[in-house]
């Protein structure tokens, strides 16, 4: 053992349990990590010290003081949280101006119940602002860096997170998944990155977005730390009507690494011109491994899947717009000083808002505008029923449906940041799920020729995130990929 | 399609964006190609395609009507400038008339 901050959560939760380790000195040596690494990756907006070492000290108390059967089940794990979910006096920024200084008087239930589980908050990591962004680069704080080339972004918009836990500045992060939000940075990062089902974790406490296609998710090392936390964060929650009453699996992982019947599909859709080639070539031959794992490859078809960029664009920003309209400078966040009413609003939202969301307040305000309703949002509602019928008829033939997370592995800092469409573009592969509803997950399958990783992803049935952990489960019993670390 | 500063400008005023004479300019020109791609969409046949607003399936979820613990005044009011708070009430600029 090289460094407590080498080990996995599974690993690390393990000694915990055995009394090898303590809290105090597992957090303290993230804590020294995150101070040795942070002003390169700079992947945090506000460190918690000094909660985390009270949450570790009174861990190893709990733990000293009780016997196992009694005893929370991540106790003493650390954990980072991305800055749009809510933990109770702690400011959360969303990377805006406009919250700078707010301080949520509540705790998202996501994260409450990860912290009633035992876990131990180190801090609040980067994101774009409001979570609009594939790069962190629209974050008004600070870009955070891709620890496998710091001249790199990390993705985004849960880049801070995805960061933390490549460095290992933190063995699990939540973040939240949007559009690709965790899935291509953690693709980016060479991380295991879990977007759920819709309605599956509560998004109570998280700072809206786009309604119908916010999810919580989480950053790991693998998909046995994912299936580690999972459990935790999932299942109904009264305070939030969309989260749905269904079992939550305990997913159980054994070693065997036998995929004899299952099908997974691949959508020719998803392997096309303009994806990086060594992307397509990492993603084809671990679809061949999961082929000589026993799982059959069937090629099917998602035929709507050109329609999903615009689609998205114009539901998210639509219903970004109405979400944000509650930033008016009169309950929380930035105000300013105005002879009107009105003119505190506009003044309070043109100098607290950055570029990025402006533009898609802006987006969306013209989709929902009389006159435009129909063409654009309503539209675009249509469309988005074909592209959530194009995934219900292809899970009546596969289990599992293979892709690439994004056509490119992590680009330069500021290659993109003139050309919002060309940003937009890297999600074209992840969209999707989010409009359909599906759960995805991305995972590290090799690297490109500057040595950045690459990342395939998974999408599955609605509620049917333990087929797709166990799927890489298998192929990472069987690979190496997760295993390798930034040289930082 | 061209958006003119005339349409950018409405747009705002409905969004409630203060923005500079750059920002219009600059929004001007993205939102209109953004919004040339998107009208790839104005292609797709859906005559008979119902809207999906929710993923969900259709439900009504109701709660019992308990009387909670609300958060204290205080808290409420703990991110707001002083100077736009009184007496455990937020303090706006006049909304309508001269105050006659």
């Amino acid at each position: 053992m090289s460094s407590l901050t080498d080990l996995s959560a599974t690993q690390a939760l393990h000694l915990l349990q055995e009394g090898e380790i303590s809290s105090l000195e597992l957090t303290q040596a993230y804590l020294d990590r995150i101070q040795q690494l942070e002003p390169q990756i700079e992947a945090f907006i506000t460190l918690t010290p000094e909660l985390a070492l009270e949450q570790a000290k009174s861990a190893d108390r709990l733990r000293k003081n009780n016997t196992k059967e009694d005893l929370p089940a991540l106790l003493g794990l650390p954990i980072a949280v991305k800055d749009v979910l809510a933990l109770a006096d702690v400011r959360c920024t969303c990377g805006s101006h406009m919250l700078e200084n707010f301080i949520p008087p509540y705790t998202a239930t996501s994260v409450q119940r990860l912290v009633h589980a035992g876990v131990v908050v180190l801090g609040k990591t980067n994101t774009d602002e409001f979570a609009m962004g594939s790069s962190t680069e629209n974050s008004a704080y600070q870009t955070t860096h891709n620890p496998w080339n710091l001249d790199h972004v990390p993705g985004g918009s849960s880049g801070g997170s995805a960061a933390a836990v490549s460095a290992g500045m933190a063995p699990i992060a939540l973040g939240s998944d949007t559009g690709g939000s965790v899935r291509q940075p953690a693709s980016f990062c060479g991380v295991t990155g879990l977007k759920p089902t819709y309605g599956r974790v509560s998004r109570f406490g998280l700072i809206a977005y786009g309604s119908s296609l916010d999810s919580v998710g989480l950053f790991s090392h693998s998909a046995a730390d994912l299936a580690l936390i999972f459990e935790h964060i999932a299942g109904l929650d009264p305070r939030d009507a969309t989260s749905m009453d269904m079992p939550v699996p305990l997913i159980d992982l054994d070693t065997n690494s036998d995929l004899s019947g299952v099908r997974i599909g691949v959508p020719k859709e998803y392997f096309i011109t303009g994806i990086q080639a060594e992307v397509e070539q990492k993603v084809l031959a671990a679809i061949q491994q999961f082929k000589a794992l026993g799982a059959k490859i069937v090629e099917i078809s998602l035929p709507h899947t050109e329609y999903a960029l615009p689609v998205y664009y114009l539901i998210a920003t639509a219903e970004a717009s109405a979400n944000l309209a509650r930033f008016d400078g009169v309950r929380f966040g930035y105000s300013a000083e105005a002879a009107s009413l009105w003119e505190r609003f506009k003044q309070s939202r043109g100098t607290g808002f950055g570029p990025e969301v402006k533009r898609r307040i802006m987006l969306g305000t013209y989709a929902l505008s009389a006159g435009y309703y129909d063409a654009y949002y309503g539209q675009a509602q249509k469309v988005r029923t074909l592209i959530k019928r194009d995934f219900e008829q292809a899970f009546e033939q596969v289990d599992a449906i293979a892709t690439p997370v994004a056509p490119t592995t992590a680009f330069k800092i500021g290659e993109h940041s003139n050309d919002p469409l060309a940003m937009y573009l890297e999600d074209i592969f992840t969209l999707p799920t989010n409009l359909a509803g599906v759960p995805g997950l991305a995972f590290p399958v090799g690297f490109d020729q500057q040595g950045l990783p690459i990342g395939m992803q998974f999408m599955g049935p609605h509620f049917k995130e333990e087929v797709l952990i166990k799927l890489v489960h298998a192929y990472q019993n069987t690979t190496d990929w997760h295993h390798l670390k930034p040289d930082i | 399609m061209q958006l003119t500063i005339q349409e950018v400008e409405h747009i705002a005023e409905l969004a409630k964006l203060d923005l500079s004479d750059e920002e219009k300019e600059l929004f001007r020109e993205q939102l209109s190609s953004i919004l040339d791609y998107a009208a790839m969409l104005q292609g797709v046949e859906t005559g008979d395609i119902p809207p999906t607003a929710s993923v969900l399936p259709e439900r009504s979820v109701l709660r019992q009507d308990v009387v909670q613990e609300p958060l204290k005044p205080e808290t409420v009011l703990q991110n707001v400038f002083a100077a736009h708070q009184k007496e455990q009430q937020f303090k706006v600029p006049l909304v309508m008339g001269n105050g006659q």
